[in-house]
């Protein structure tokens, strides 16, 4: 129980990383961190080491996240992920408009898709454990992963080509 | 070695390798195939852009403290019920405390130990917060703390710095104990500090200083046990410290007695 306090504790700064890569928002992702532990906390006596700690605490990250895309749709800007290319795209001058754009762009990929991504890119985790963590089956990590870069690519690359026009003319 | 010879290449393969997720024996297939098929190649190659630059982009939050806000032990329902198993065990101990002391520095019974009250108090969040602490940071094997004891007067003048008052690590060479450094920690409201020390066996201990306590309630030597965790704590001011370690009780009270001396004579 002890040991497993301390994990807990220490796996925090990942928690908070992926939620603000979830959400590109600090005050929202820290209430899912925040929301997670405290169910977490609630449930840890009920867990006793059924697995992998790491994946317990995405997979309830995971849900509330799920939930709040959920509530969302109900606002009609973000009820469908197919909000095209249509943001203002201007050419890329120095790391920060680098960063807002990536931050733009991870914010258009599908929830579900962005999902994946982060977890295999930014918390390096093993497909497996992804598909552990969001209970879905190996090959749907793989397609969504796909997925999710292919659309990362297109809204990047769309960007350099406008860029590009924009030198030529 | 002709790619004829090797299992098909698939998509997945592609982004396993990019994810550095592939088998030593696929890796040099998927090399060899990426070698002959340039825009394969590149679609991997921003792929590992992409990754790195996510990484990049996020990689400044795992450095922030830790909000306030965050949970960081189960909620106050479980936590009652432990407090006063511990409320009971402190009355206990307080009375031995002194014991301890006595029998182990002959007649050096530091005033703070002789006051030592038996009221029934609950056991303070930051000794609760220094027991997890010690628990995070001390089995760390490449980064124990953010300032080493070679920087030592770097590492007093910055903790001195952010708490706003003048912190010096106690020198505990004399009883076994060698400095090891300190870092920073986020406490209830702002910073606190830990130091750490190990002896020759690498047993390792911490000493937690914060100075979020509200000014008057000078305590005497309490103790508590979190797990595996020995917890000596005691409020002098508004400046509340904690000495945690996985050692027994006595070997805690006669370095927390050595700490509480160099304090006191500051």
């Amino acid at each position: 129980m002890h040991d497993t306090s301390a994990e807990i504790v220490a796996c925090i700064p990942a928690l908070r990383r992926y939620a603000r890569g979830l959400t590109g928002n600090k005050d929202s992702a820290d209430d899912l961190v925040q929301d997670t532990l405290e169910r977490a906390w609630r449930r840890i006596a009920r867990w006793q080491r059924r697995g992998d700690l790491r994946a317990w605490l995405f997979s309830i990250l995971h849900n509330r996240f799920i939930d709040l895309v959920r509530s969302a749709r109900a606002t009609p800007e973000e009820s469908s992920g197919e909000a095209e290319v249509t943001l203002p795209i201007r050419p890329t001058q120095n790391d920060m408009l680098e960063i807002r754009d990536l931050d733009a762009a991870l914010a258009r990929i599908p929830p579900d898709q962005r999902e994946v991504l982060l977890l295999v890119a930014v918390e390096q985790m093993k497909y497996e454990e992804v598909a552990l963590t969001l209970e879905i089956p190996l090959g749907t990590v793989m397609s969504r992963l796909s997925r999710a870069r292919e659309r990362l690519r297109t809204i990047m690359e769309g960007r350099e080509v406008v860029s590009r026009l924009k030198v030529i003319k | 070695m002709s790619v004829e010879t090797t299992q098909p290449i698939t998509e997945a393969d592609l982004h396993a390798y990019a994810d550095e997720q592939l088998p030593a024996e696929r890796r040099v297939e998927v090399d060899a195939y990426l070698a002959t098929h340039a825009d394969e190649a590149a679609r991997v190659q921003a792929w590992q852009r992409d990754n790195q630059a996510l990484r990049s982009l996020l990689a400044p939050i795992v450095h922030e403290p830790i909000p306030v806000r965050m949970p960081l032990a189960p909620a106050p329902r479980v936590l009652r019920w432990r407090i006063a198993a511990m409320a009971a065990s402190i009355a206990f101990v307080s009375a031995g405390t002194g014991w301890v002391a006595r029998g182990t520095v002959d007649g050096q019974i530091p005033p703070a130990a002789r006051v030592a009250s038996t009221a029934e108090q609950p056991i303070p969040g930051f000794a609760r917060r220094a027991a997890v602490a010690h628990v995070v940071y001390s089995p760390e094997v490449r980064r124990p703390v953010e300032v080493g004891a070679d920087q030592e007067e770097q590492l007093v003048t910055w903790l001195s710095k952010r708490l706003g008052a003048p912190l010096k690590p106690p020198h505990l060479e004399r009883i076994g104990y060698e400095l090891i450094g300190g870092r920073l920690l986020p406490g209830e409201q702002g910073p606190v500090a830990q130091f750490m020390y190990h002896n020759a066996q690498g047993q390792r201990l911490t000493l937690y200083v914060t100075r979020e306590l509200k000014q008057g309630s000078t305590t005497g030597f309490r103790f508590a046990q979190d797990g595996p965790v020995n917890v000596f704590y005691w409020i002098d001011g508004n400046f509340g410290y904690a000495l945690s370690a996985g050692i027994d009780k006595s070997e805690l009270a006669r370095v927390a007695t050595a700490v509480y001396d160099q304090l006191e004579s500051r």
